[in-house]
């Protein structure tokens, strides 16, 4: 398989990253030497094999669904770029 | 006085003890190497005054007798690893100045232990990369040069900074990650030890996440003895990681020095590739005699999926990445780049924030999980994935304890030499490495020669999970009969 320019533009947007009409050309052409170089796994026979979903077979812990955390907005805000009073401010959402 | 940089950790342990030096001068001889070294570029961030107050704690602690396993031992973070009010960026210009408000859990432990942070290393942006090339700060040097030649070699990455900074004695060991051998490889590059422990053995609390289910923290160290004292203290249970263990740590020093006779080393012959260069070839036969002349009893073993490894790889691991890479929006930390709607503000952050190779693996990673194609790379990459691991467990089942490989396909390379016309040149570094990843496994790289342009050279033995003890014994073999090999000082 291989991607074409508008496939390029079209996972950038879902990546949410920019890509300029200029870069396409050449990202077109490293993407698809990356899939040509998994391509290989194709010809592994797969039939009746589990995907793997843990390395290590272990049951997950759990813990008790309680509070023990908090009170801490100021830490939390601390390295945003752009705030005011302990609240994320990003671009205006809803018109 | 001998230079203090340039003991092991287990000789400094012991000149702290019986008083020959302090940890004050122990940290300063550091300190005033990584001033003399800058042009190598192994540190991304130098904190000399916490360096000093962390030495002086440790002075008065080891003076009272209750200095820790580590105490007064100065060591190199990889900047990977959250280290709270210290910055922190991954070497990604999207984390700017990142300044976590938290400690990762296994560098809690290195300084509950008594260690000293001299300063955060350099690495390929979020760990991507095998030549250290990709940081937002620049590529590392590493200290080792081919003879009669002034050509700058990489170190390997993406523990670049780490493997450099511990060759060129500016720390006594460092922290490290590993997601395909990024341990592993510049270990190999710069005759250094480093070891990638079991998938679980240490918390991936706090470190900075690329394929969740490949990276592993490990040390970096000048001798397998030390890379056994560090282990020791990064690894444990952290109830903030449910993938960590909550199995007993041992001593793995204890290893070090343990008899080796009677265990079966195989040999894979999936790993005896076409064009491997003769010199890795005849380091690892040699290397297959000296565990054979210890003791250990040498069988082929066959490995057959060894060959879809990486590309195996190259599906799940940028899946995982261009998913845990989602939280970089320049909402919450790190750049912003302006935007008139709130998306094209995103898009705009991570074009600018993210280097070429986070970028493409992103995009990568997110057409394979994207709708209509997740089944055939995705799912067949896990499946693929599934059949690694049982080709090792085949091998284990058969009274294999562990296995001996080459650690990389060549020495250090030149800097600008691989990966620009086609990316997949670079990937194929981590050849013998990536394996061990995808099947969860121990694996550890430990100097063992060099080829003929007098560069460094690295053999790999992966263990049983939870069996790094026995890589330790055989690792301390190796040593033993390979000998150390020091970087010549020209910087």
């Amino acid at each position: 398989m291989s991607v074409d320019a508008t496939t390029v533009r079209r996972i950038a947007h879902l990546a949410r990253i920019a890509v300029s009409d200029a870069e396409v050309p050449h990202l077109q052409g490293e993407l698809n030497a990356m899939l040509a170089f998994v391509e290989q796994l194709s010809e592994v026979n797969i039939d009746g094999v589990e995907p793997m979903t843990s390395v290590t077979p272990m049951e997950m812990k759990k813990r008790a669904d309680v509070v023990n955390d908090g009170e801490i907005a100021e830490i939390i805000v601390r390295n945003a770029p752009d705030t005011v009073n302990d609240f994320f401010l990003v671009p205006k959402v809803v018109e | 006085m001998t230079d203090l940089t340039s003991l092991t950790i287990a000789e400094a342990r012991e000149g702290l003890a019986s008083k020959s030096f302090t940890a004050r001068e122990l940290t300063d001889a550091h300190l005033a190497a990584i001033e003399a070294a800058r042009v190598l570029n192994a540190y991304v961030l130098e904190t000399p005054d916490r360096a000093r107050e962390m030495a002086r704690v440790a002075d008065e602690k080891i003076a009272k007798g209750e200095g820790g396993p580590l105490a007064g031992i100065p060591l190199g973070i990889k900047d990977l690893f959250a280290t709270r009010d210290i910055r922190t960026t991954a070497c990604s210009k999207i984390l700017g100045n990142f300044i976590p408000p938290y400690e990762s859990t296994v560098t809690s432990q290195l300084w509950r232990d008594g260690a000293v942070l001299l300063g955060k290393l350099n690495n390929d942006e979020f760990a991507m990369g095998s030549s250290n090339e990709t940081s937002c700060f620049g590529p590392v040097t590493n200290p080792w040069r081919r003879e009669g030649s002034n050509t700058t070699l990489v170190p390997g990455g993406s523990s670049g900074g780490s493997a450099s900074a511990v060759a060129a004695l500016l720390c006594m060991g460092a922290t490290a990650t590993d997601t395909g051998g990024s341990i592993r490889q510049p270990a190999a590059f710069t005759a250094t030890v480093g070891i990638k422990p079991t998938y679980g053995r240490c918390s991936r609390w706090g470190i900075v996440a690329f394929a969740s289910s490949l990276d592993q923290a490990g040390p970096i160290a000048r001798t397998t003895r030390d890379a056994a004292i560090l282990m020791r203290s990064m690894a444990g249970h952290d109830p903030k990681d449910t993938t960590s263990v909550d199995i007993a740590v041992p001593d793995y020093e204890a290893a070090i020095g343990k008899s080796v006779k009677g265990m079966k080393i195989g040999i894979p012959k999936e790993y005896r590739l076409d064009g491997m260069p003769a010199e890795i070839e005849k380091l690892w036969s040699e290397g297959a005699q000296w565990l054979k002349a210890a003791g250990a009893e040498l069988v082929e073993v066959s490995l057959p999926h060894t060959k879809y490894a990486l590309p195996a790889y190259y599906i799940v691991a940028p899946a995982e990445a261009s998913s845990n890479l989602a939280r970089y929006d320049g909402v919450r930390y790190g750049l912003r780049d302006p935007g008139k709607s709130i998306i094209e503000m995103y898009e705009n952050t991570r074009a600018d924030g993210f280097g070429d190779e986070v970028r493409r693996r992103v995009l990568i990673g997110t057409y394979v999980l994207s709708a209509g194609y997740y089944d055939a790379y995705y799912l067949r990459a896990q499946k693929v994935r599934t059949l690694i691991k049982k080709d090792f467990e085949d091998c284990f089942a058969k009274g294999v304890n562990a296995i001996l490989t080459p650690a990389t396909p060549s020495a250090a390379f030149g800097i600008g030499e691989k990966g620009g016309a086609d990316p997949v040149e670079m990937y194929l570094n981590d050849i013998f490495t990536v394996t061990v990843n995808m099947a969860g496994l121990p694996g550890i790289a430990v100097p063992a020669g060099k080829d003929t342009q007098g560069l460094p050279l690295g053999l790999q033995l992966i263990g049983r999970p939870f069996d790094e003890d026995t890589l330790f014994s055989l690792g301390e073999v190796i040593e033993q009969a390979a000998g150390r090999f020091t970087a010549p000082k020209w910087w």
